[in-house]
């Protein structure tokens, strides 16, 4: 599953990542794109505050930074 | 000001600073350079000024210059120490949560042709002794710069324990006057308006320490021009007395922080509280919060009378996370850094913590962050 939070701007994008990740299973991955500065770094401090698995960054085909999410509860 | 809870940003003249200045102003106002009677009494002053500060650093009159402010000092520490390397274009290591004159002294030296190596630091900011001494025993490596404590989440950093081959610059910014200063010490910087001064930079270069200033060569000192004797005055006048009770005041402020540090994570959900628990500075504690906007953050705690700051990206002017935060890999967004000083008491205390849950709710009720 893919969240689009291009254009918004922080804390949005992890509320976006919040509010999708009841629709995909415990062990399933979500990816969000995200062109906030502030991205990167709060997908990977909501991970470890939330208990999920950070899995890796990535850019999405037009260059947008990505971020790979499990669900891991 | 019982509501200003952004003391590391700066202090209102403290009383001791204003009558400093006001005095000195009918006797500092001449060159401290002449050798006519004005010029005399203006010397008098600032050597009386310099003694002061020497005596709270530990250091000696001759190596302490006052600069315009700390932005200035910082910048001033950072590339005369480079400049004064047998080799100027010479590399610089430096922390990566250092202030951001640092980082923009550490760029202008890349601009210039130079080279900087950057060391990385753990969740609550500190860097590793061990590994900040290796970088700077790397070849090629003319200078270090390492923080006596971090400004937004107040880590103490081991600077004590580095072993270092190059001169270290050291950011005293937030601890002079808030908490002993290292033991050794080769260049120093920090600013007034911390301790209730007006806006004076502090410069002190050790004894034997190559320093070589950044600017035009001017035979006034390590700072080019005629300083502002009477800002000296009272900066040096609010550090001496500020100093007398330091100890006392931050042994009161450092358990207001503990109240703090403990309460936050109690009354409010998904917060982070950063920083090294115990290693810390007696005045500054910082947390995050998820879900939270820390613009919209400010702007209600403003509106019930607390001024903080935040190293969130939306309060900043270049809409980018603080470095700082970003190194740690604390969460950036929600973020708040509450500062204290000696106007601020327990009961001020209580009711930021009193009203904080609210303001916290009430901002992510707005973004429709319930539930989640």
């Amino acid at each position: 599953m893919v969240v689009d939070a291009r254009g918004r701007r922080c804390p949005l994008p992890i509320l976006d990542l919040a509010r999708a990740l009841p629709s995909v299973a415990v062990g399933d991955t979500i990816t969000v794109e995200a062109d906030d500065p502030a991205a990167g770094p709060d997908i990977r401090a909501w991970c470890r505050m939330r208990g999920h698995e950070f899995v890796a960054a990535r850019h999405a085909d037009d260059g947008t930074p990505s971020y790979e999410v499990r669900r891991l509860r | 000001m019982p509501g200003y809870l952004d003391a590391a940003a700066g202090l209102p003249l403290h009383p001791v600073a204003r009558e400093a200045y006001l005095a000195a102003l009918d006797d500092g106002w001449a060159d401290a350079g002449r050798l006519h009677g004005a010029g005399r009494r203006a010397r008098l002053l600032l050597d009386a000024a310099r003694e002061a500060v020497a005596a709270v650093l530990g250091g000696r009159p001759d190596e302490v210059t006052f600069a315009g402010n700390g932005t200035q000092a910082l910048h001033a520490a950072v590339l005369g120490t480079l400049r004064g390397a047998a080799d100027p274009l010479g590399a610089l290591v430096h922390s990566a949560v250092e202030h951001s004159a640092v980082l923009q002294a550490a760029r202008s030296h890349l601009a210039a042709g130079g080279a900087a190596a950057e060391v990385g630091v753990d969740a609550t900011g500190r860097v590793d002794a061990a590994a900040f001494t290796a970088a700077a025993r790397v070849d090629g490596v003319v200078a270090a710069a390492l923080q006596a404590a971090n400004h937004e989440v107040g880590t103490v950093q081991p600077v004590d324990d580095l072993d270092l081959p190059v001169p270290l610059v050291t950011d005293v910014t937030q601890t002079l006057s808030r908490a002993p200063l290292p033991g050794r010490w080769d260049v120093l910087a920090g600013d007034a308006r911390i301790w209730g001064g007006p806006s004076v930079g502090v410069l002190a270069v050790r004894t034997g320490t190559r320093w070589r200033g950044p600017y035009p060569d001017d035979d006034r000192g390590r700072i080019p021009g005629v300083p502002d004797i009477p800002s000296v005055v009272a900066a040096a006048a609010a550090l001496r007395a500020v100093d007398a009770t330091r100890a006392a005041e931050a042994a009161r402020q450092s358990a207001l922080v503990e109240r703090i540090r403990a309460e936050v994570p109690r009354l409010i959900p998904d917060v982070d509280v950063l920083g090294d628990p115990v290693r810390r500075l007696p005045h500054i504690v910082t947390f995050s919060c998820l879900y939270v906007d820390g613009e919209a953050l400010l702007s209600e705690l403003d509106r019930r009378g607390f001024a903080v700051s935040s190293g969130s990206s939306c309060t900043s002017s270049t809409l980018t996370p603080s470095h700082v935060l970003v190194a740690m890999g604390a969460l950036t967004s929600g973020n708040v850094r509450v500062s204290l000083h000696a106007g601020v008491s327990e009961q001020d205390v209580d009711e930021f913590l009193a009203v904080l849950p609210a303001v916290v709710a009430d901002v992510r009720a707005e973004l429709g962050a319930t539930g989640l």
